[in-house]
């Protein structure tokens, strides 16, 4: 039967689908849907930069606007990556170039960015809007500045935690005088000075500025300044937020504040003094994300300042907030939807601020649509898990830190599996997990049972054998990030599941008991998997095959091995026949 | 785990990939000179001070036929690479900036004032609660936020059947009428000058800058207490 659908009405309908998932759902329908699909698809994302070239993306794809790629494994932010691995974006900047001359949006996670790149990007695409960064490194100001100044329909540029080599603030004097369609500039993670004159100038020529996120250099005294110029503001970012008591220098902030009329979201807050915080309390009720977690001031001073965003959705904080901000913030956030608290001194055993399990049991006991936590704490207990989780079956996103390692129930002195336990039973529609404190086997058998929505874990210091790796591996049908550190894992439970790993998108392992010999058998017999051994050590060739490796990180890829690899990591089980030829 | 367990061939072995045909029959981890068999045992090993275990591979190569011996080490905490997993330009916040003095109060300082704490009690429940007055602006705000505080507390009080779930509380009767004063309760509060007054007939910030703490009685207490023309002693306080 012919499709008696138009092409045209097909398209049209598909432009309605945003979601990737959504559109790889469709374009395996039947071979014209595919057809159709791969003409009109507008946005990429590719999860693992190694799982795909560039090449095959740009045959199959020939009219993206938007490309977002990511890079090393997440357990690179923690330096668990060495030096040098890969995420290399050169070599996808230049066959886009060629590929995608009318891109206009690139967004890169963990990725090694030279100032060579940036130069591509900034010349090589006339309608080019978009530069998110995050998380990236390799490029200097240089770089920088030939995007700001090359790009002439720039809208967004979003450096977020990247390490950039400052050589000068002078970057952003770069945007030429008739550019004014600047919407979103985020640069808090520079560390050097820019001219505040010119990014006065640039702000006030600027209307559809709507972000706007300083970086620590930009003195208390100029935000007024600033915000007067930008009155249209929905997220901005504080530079250092602390200056000498002054009721001008103070009420001029405030009454900056009270005249940003949109201000949905605060950041910054660099060495906060204190006093000068309630100057942002006019615009409190309005605010629906607030991250104060480089404010380190009292418990007291914080909670003052939160207990006022009513209608707050986000909160980033440090455990200075205690167990009594949040319990406030249990009381007054009712919308709260994601709680992040970071430790203010992770290195010490004991810190003496009072943030205990019960401040996360307040806030998912009081905050209904609570659904993504990042905690970190030093204590924990299973009826504390169990009482979350029952609290908040709605959670999505359960990310929990006991600073000490293998640290047990602080009351029974048990393992926390039942309290972990009970957030994958209770909570059904978890897709992020991350675990800490003292684990055993059991803890994998009820992951492995309920956590069928399960999308990403991470795991640390747990388990007793290769059991626990298997039950995971085995039960958790929507697996697809397994990040995996010190834990006694080894060869049975990876290679018995092997298959599992062609329909994830990656899975690292490091300090664990993976050998060399497991990872080239691995590699032999999966041609859809790289089984990257990253070592460091030397002699690694007179090593026994039985020893168990350094790290390795396992990703499925279409691409065949990588030629980009630094001495100490080697692709196992491939030789140069293992390539997929695509000239 | 129930079931039986097939033999560990200890070497890597292709066959190991076909090696579980029937996902029931996945052995019970079996090493050579560990035979953990059951939880109480593996529990009985993860008893005792909790402590970092050092990965180092030496321990990794030395154990790696026995991974439960190297398991039951504990030493004293030592420095971990990328532990706990904060990212690099957190990890100096605390030692970077000096841990602050506790805050000035201000002349510019307003309408926000420091922390102003007050106690809350309600008749029937023993227990009091605190209330930061600053995080409120208006009585309707304070009103909700005393509901919050006493209604779970008061529900646990009348509940008599000892079942309840834990942290659900919006079934519970909410206590309605403060604000007009036309509910079960009403919200009073005792002012700088030792009376006890309603809440609600001064602006705001005129009852924030006089009231010294709170109570939430029954509406009836009010009018008994006009009927029989005595100040205090019918009422419970």
């Amino acid at each position: 039967m012919a499709c008696s659908f138009p092409e045209e009405v097909l398209e049209h309908v598909f432009s309605f689908l945003t979601s990737q998932k959504d559109r790889n759902a469709v374009s395996v329908v039947c071979k014209s849907w595919y057809e159709m699909e791969r003409w009109c698809r507008k946005r990429i994302f590719v999860g693992n930069c190694y799982s795909v070239n560039p090449r095959i993306m740009i045959r199959r794809f020939p009219e993206v606007k938007s490309v977002e790629l990511k890079g090393k494994p997440h357990f690179a932010d923690f330096n668990l990556v060495p030096e040098g691995w890969g995420g290399f974006v050169y070599p996808w900047i230049v066959e886009i170039a060629r590929g995608y001359p009318w891109l206009e949006e690139i967004r890169l996670k963990r990725m090694v960015v030279t100032d060579e790149c940036l130069e591509m990007i900034s010349k090589s695409f006339k309608n080019f809007k978009v530069l998110v960064l995050s998380s990236c490194e390799g490029f200097s100001t240089d770089g920088l500045a030939a995007i700001v100044a090359n790009c002439r329909n720039l809208r967004v540029l979003d450096l977020r935690e990247c390490e950039v080599e400052e050589l000068s603030g002078h970057w952003l004097s770069h945007f030429p005088d008739s550019f004014t369609s600047l919407e979103s500039l985020n640069m808090a993670c520079l560390l050097s000075e820019v001219s505040f004159s010119a990014l006065e100038r640039l702000v006030a020529r600027s209307p559809n500025l709507k972000t706007l996120r300083l970086n620590r250099t930009v003195p208390l005294e100029k935000l007024s300044t600033l915000l007067q110029r930008a009155p249209q503001l929905v997220d901005f970012g504080t530079g250092a937020y602390s200056a000498e008591i002054r009721p001008d220098v103070y009420s001029s902030l405030a009454d900056a504040f009270s005249g940003c009329k949109n201000l949905k979201s605060l950041s910054g807050f660099w060495d906060v003094t204190p006093a000068y915080l309630p100057a942002i309390c006019s615009v409190c009720s309005l605010l629906t994300s607030l991250n104060l977690s480089y404010a380190t001031t009292q418990s007291p001073d914080l909670t003052k300042i939160v207990g006022q965003c009513y209608n707050l959705q986000r909160l980033v904080v440090l455990d200075y907030i205690e167990d009594t901000g949040l319990n406030t913030i249990s009381i007054s956030c009712k919308d709260l939807r994601e709680l992040v608290v970071f430790p203010s001194d992770p290195f010490v055993a004991d810190a003496d601020v009072l943030l205990t399990e019960q401040g996360l049991v307040s806030v998912s006991q009081g905050c209904p649509k609570l659904q993504s936590v990042l905690y970190f704490c030093r204590q924990m207990s299973n009826s504390a898990l169990i009482s979350i989780s029952k609290n908040r079956p709605n959670l999505t996103c359960f990310r929990l830190c006991i600073i000490e390692p293998r640290a047990p129930d602080y009351v029974t002195l048990e393992p926390l599996d039942v309290g972990f336990g009970s957030v994958v039973e209770n909570c059904k529609q978890l897709t992020r997990l991350s675990m800490s404190g003292l684990l055993t086997d059991r803890v994998f058998e009820y992951i492995g049972t309920h956590a069928k929505n399960l999308d990403m874990l991470s795991i640390a210091f747990a388990g007793d054998s290769d059991l626990g790796l298997h039950h995971v591996l085995s039960g958790c049908d929507s697996l697809r990030k397994l990040e995996i550190r010190d834990c006694p894992f080894g060869d049975k439970a990876l290679l018995a599941n092997a298959s599992k790993l062609e329909r994830m998108r990656s899975l690292w392992m490091s300090s664990c008991f993976v050998s060399f010999g497991a990872c080239k058998l691995l590699g032999q017999k999966m041609p859809g998997l790289n089984v990257e051994v990253i070592d460091e050590r030397e002699n690694i060739s007179s090593i026994p095959e039985c020893t168990p490796v350094e790290k390795v990180y396992i990703y499925r890829t279409v691409s065949g091995q990588r030629f980009d690899i630094p001495d100490y990591v080697r692709i196992m089980g491939k030789d140069k026949d293992g390539v997929y030829d695509l000239s | 785990m129930e079931g039986g367990y097939s033999r560990v061939v200890e070497d890597v072995h292709p066959q190991l990939l076909d090696l579980i045909p029937n996902e029931r029959n996945w052995f019970v981890k079996k090493d050579n000179n560990n035979n953990i068999e059951g939880d109480e045992k593996k529990l009985e090993l993860r008893l005792g001070p909790p402590g970092v275990e050092d990965w180092s591979l030496s321990n990794a190569h030395k154990n790696y036929k026995s991974p439960q011996k190297a398991a039951q080490k504990r030493s004293a905490p030592a420095p971990v690479v990328g532990w706990p997993p904060v990212r690099s330009f957190r990890k100096n916040i605390a030692s970077s900036s000096s841990k602050p003095a506790p805050a000035k109060k201000e002349k510019m300082v307003d309408s926000c004032q420091k922390g102003f704490f007050v106690k809350i009690n309600m008749i029937g429940v023993p227990i009091g609660r605190k209330v930061d007055l600053n995080a409120y602006d208006s009585y309707e705000k304070l009103f909700v936020a005393v509901d919050q505080l006493f209604r779970g507390l008061l529900a646990a009080q009348n509940d008599t059947s000892g079942g309840r779930v834990n942290g659900n509380h919006e079934h519970d009767k909410a206590i309605t009428g403060l604000l007009h004063g036309n509910g079960e309760y009403s919200l009073v509060y005792e002012d700088n000058e030792g009376d006890r007054m309603l809440v609600g007939d001064v602006p705001w910030h005129m009852f924030v800058s006089s009231v010294k703490r709170l109570r939430v009685i029954k509406s009836s207490e009010i009018s008994n207490t006009c009927c029989l023309g005595s100040r205090q002693e019918n009422i419970k306080l």
